[in-house]
């Protein structure tokens, strides 16, 4: 057993940061850890602070480990914000926490989960504390790529890249992890094309497969342009009912620690004064992180949408192996036989245009009927 | 809704539903028939958020001096159980000069304070949510009604073209209307109260360019423009015409009002996209609306000169209006 076993399909990575463990010259005090959504960035922060703080190097099985990978460490502490963005109040908390030596292990680990949003004057606050580390103090910051990172965080680091783990990894991971039988953790991990927490919410969640097929399904059913505009709108209708079922689940155990750390009885049906304006704050807050939430999940349908056609060019190219869509074959196979090579990659270019522009603010709506306009087919 | 004579109140009375302008107005109506029949009534407005146990027997109880009270308590469904157990008390034993006015928005809470309420004859007057713009326009020609006044079809659809988007404004401007003008209310006089409205400028640079006409509907987006309307909202009337279109060409041939409340639109729409359909063809469709998404793309910063990116929009769609 090795604290490095859930960080799956990254050997080059875990060489790197295992070398770092057990050969001091290998070692600097500052590492930023870069890769894209899902790859498990944050695991592979934890099982590195785990094998810095335990006596063989990663065994997995000590306490050092598994408070490590908890986050319950005393002296490994995992920064992960809710907001939008790190503020600078918090940064210099971090700054000043980093000063201190370690109390139980050998090193003191700061994990910073979401270093791509630190703002500008946060970056600064930490600089000098990242710049001139006091001697048994790690800074482990992630972000999804090293364009995320503001530049003299980025320039002051060691950069070690995360890749998209293979499906049969991930797959492996939630039947061994999470006791998802084999065929469903195969399918989620196609689907989710890798992305450990969406393929987990996939295994688990009946709603989200459903949802995720009604988007593939679009997919070689619109003919006219009155489908576009329904495509359209059931599309964004979809993504609002997969944002509201995910925020709840979130939403709620905020609530429950907000409760916790304000000592009030979760079974009072009414809660005091001062508990409820707490209470109504967070639920501001909640509303506001939920329009970006639900722009991330629209996105992630189109990324959905987009492995259909993505999977009929392969089949176009006689290959039938790896398709995302594998367990949906039907549909890709209306789709290739009812769309040219140079029709498919239209199509995906339409899909692409309509990400950026949802990304740019564009109305959603109009932005998915233009997309839709673009995806017709003759019936 | 608006009534215009005197009622008595009765001692309980349970204003229900979401919509704030309907409740409001609800409240206000039943206060003036209180004064009316008391000038020196008291009344105590009790909030849900920020109830102190005890607050309600206490106001309700007899004063030194007499005379008529009335206790308001709003956003019954937002009330602590506090507030709901005294509420229930008072219920089961009224004081006799006290009238009680209850708001509950929607939902489940305080469920047994209404049944309560219900049981003992209070008068209910509801207060629904106007959302679609069929809601409006009920609400619309329902308030010029109640007024005694006549409005044209035509103007209680420039009215919610104008002004439709916020229920509170449109109440506004309905009674505005009302207060400052007399005889038939028509397109015209709207026209003249709100037509300045960017929403209303969008309408009319959407209808232009809908029909083909490239010279009215530059010159009407240009002077828009040039009185600092900002384009964006130019580009989401667009949109929003442009998938009326779409809707109703592909609903059939039904009847309109049908057709509309498949569509949760106004029957007017309907019969105004008609009209609009003819000229296009789905493939003009298509590439209207694919110029306005451009378009929005380049307002929102994605191109140099916003401008110029609704310009070459209104003109592709007059363009795209050939049949296809
Ligand atoms: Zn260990």
């Amino acid at each position: 057993m090795s604290v490095w076993r859930d960080v799956i399909g990254q050997d080059s990575a875990v060489a790197t940061l295992e070398r770092a463990v057990t050969d001091p010259a290998s070692m600097t005090h500052a590492w930023l850890l870069t890769g894209p959504p899902g790859s498990g960035r944050s695991v592979a922060a934890r099982a590195f602070a785990a094998a810095l703080e335990c006596p063989r190097g990663g065994c997995g099985e000590c306490r050092e480990c598994r408070t490590a990978v908890e986050g319950t460490h005393a002296d490994v502490d995992v920064i992960a914000t809710e907001g939008l963005s790190i503020k600078v109040e918090q940064a210099r908390e971090l700054a000043a926490m980093s000063a201190l030596r370690p109390s139980v292990g050998p090193w003191r680990v700061i994990i910073v989960e979401d270093a791509d949003r630190l703002t500008e004057r946060a970056a600064d606050a930490l600089l000098k504390a990242i710049e001139e580390p006091v001697p048994r103090t790690v800074w482990i910051l992630c972000a999804p790529s090293l364009e995320d990172v503001v530049i003299t965080i980025r320039s002051r680091s060691r950069h070690v890249r995360l890749r998209t783990p293979p499906a049969e990894a991930v797959a492996e991971l939630l039947h061994r992890r999470d006791g998802v039988e084999m065929p469903m953790a195969m399918y989620a991990a196609r689907a989710a094309q890798s992305h450990v927490g969406l393929a987990r919410r996939l295994a688990r969640d009946e709603g989200a497969r459903i949802r995720r097929r009604d988007v593939i399904s679009l997919a070689g059913r619109i003919h006219g342009v009155g489908d576009a505009i329904g495509a359209a709108a059931d599309l964004a209708s979809i993504a609002d009912e997969e944002s509201t079922a995910a925020a709840a689940e979130r939403d709620t155990a905020e609530r429950q620690r907000l409760m916790e750390v304000l000592g009030a009885d979760p079974s009072a049906r009414t809660q005091p004064p001062h508990i409820r304006s707490q209470l109504s704050g967070l639920e501001k807050e909640q509303k506001a992180r939920a329009t970006r939430h639900s722009r991330d999940v629209l996105d992630r349908s189109l990324v959905d949408l987009l492995s259909v056609y993505r999977d009929a060019l392969i089949l176009h190219s006689g290959a039938a192996l790896g398709l995302v869509n594998q367990d949906s074959l039907p549909i890709v196979q209306g789709v290739a036989r009812s769309m040219s090579a140079e029709q498919l990659l239209q199509a995906m270019d339409a899909i692409g245009t309509a990400r950026e522009r949802i990304g740019l603010n564009v109305a959603p709506l109009l932005a998915l009927e233009a997309m839709a306009i673009s995806l017709r087919v003759p019936r | 809704m608006t009534a215009t004579a005197t009622r008595t109140v009765p001692p309980l009375v349970l204003i229900s539903g979401p919509e704030a302008v309907i409740a409001d107005r609800a409240l206000g109506a039943t206060l003036d028939d209180l004064r009316a029949v008391d000038p020196e009534v008291e009344v105590i407005r009790l909030f849900a958020e920020t109830y102190e146990a005890g607050a309600l027997g206490m106001h309700a109880s007899p004063s030194l001096f007499g005379g008529a009270k009335c206790i308001v308590v709003a956003d019954l469904d937002e009330a602590p159980d506090e507030l709901q157990e005294d509420l229930l008390a008072f219920l089961a034993a009224p004081e006799p000069d006290v009238t009680l006015v209850v708001t509950h928005k929607s939902g489940q809470r305080g469920k047994k304070v209404l049944d309560t309420l219900k049981k003992s004859q209070a008068r209910v007057l509801e207060a629904p949510a106007i959302k679609s713009d069929r809601d409006k326009t009920d609400f619309a020609t329902h308030e010029f009604r109640a007024a005694g006044r006549r409005a044209t079809p035509d103007a209680v659809r420039a009215l919610i073209e104008a002004v439709g988007k916020d229920v509170r404004e449109l109440a506004a401007a309905c009674q505005q209307l009302v207060a400052d003008t007399t005889g038939t209310i028509d397109e015209e006089l709207v026209a003249r109260y709100h037509g300045g409205k960017v929403e209303a400028t969008g309408f009319k640079v959407a209808d232009a360019a809908v029909a083909g006409s490239a010279g009215e509907a530059l010159r009407l987006l240009r002077h828009a423009i040039a009185t600092g309307v900002d384009p964006v909202p130019i580009v989401a009337v667009l949109a929003q015409q442009l998938r009326q279109l779409v809707k109703v060409g592909a609903a059939g041939r039904g009847r309109s009002a049908e057709v509309a409340r498949d569509l949760g639109m106004a029957p007017w729409q309907v019969d105004k996209a008609r009209r609009g359909l003819s000229g296009w063809g789905p493939e003009g469709l298509a590439e209207a609306i694919q110029a306005v998404a451009h378009a929005d793309f380049e307002v929102k910063g994605g191109g140099r000169d916003p401008v110029y990116a609704v310009e070459r929009a209104v003109l592709t769609i007059t363009r795209a209006r050939t049949g296809r």
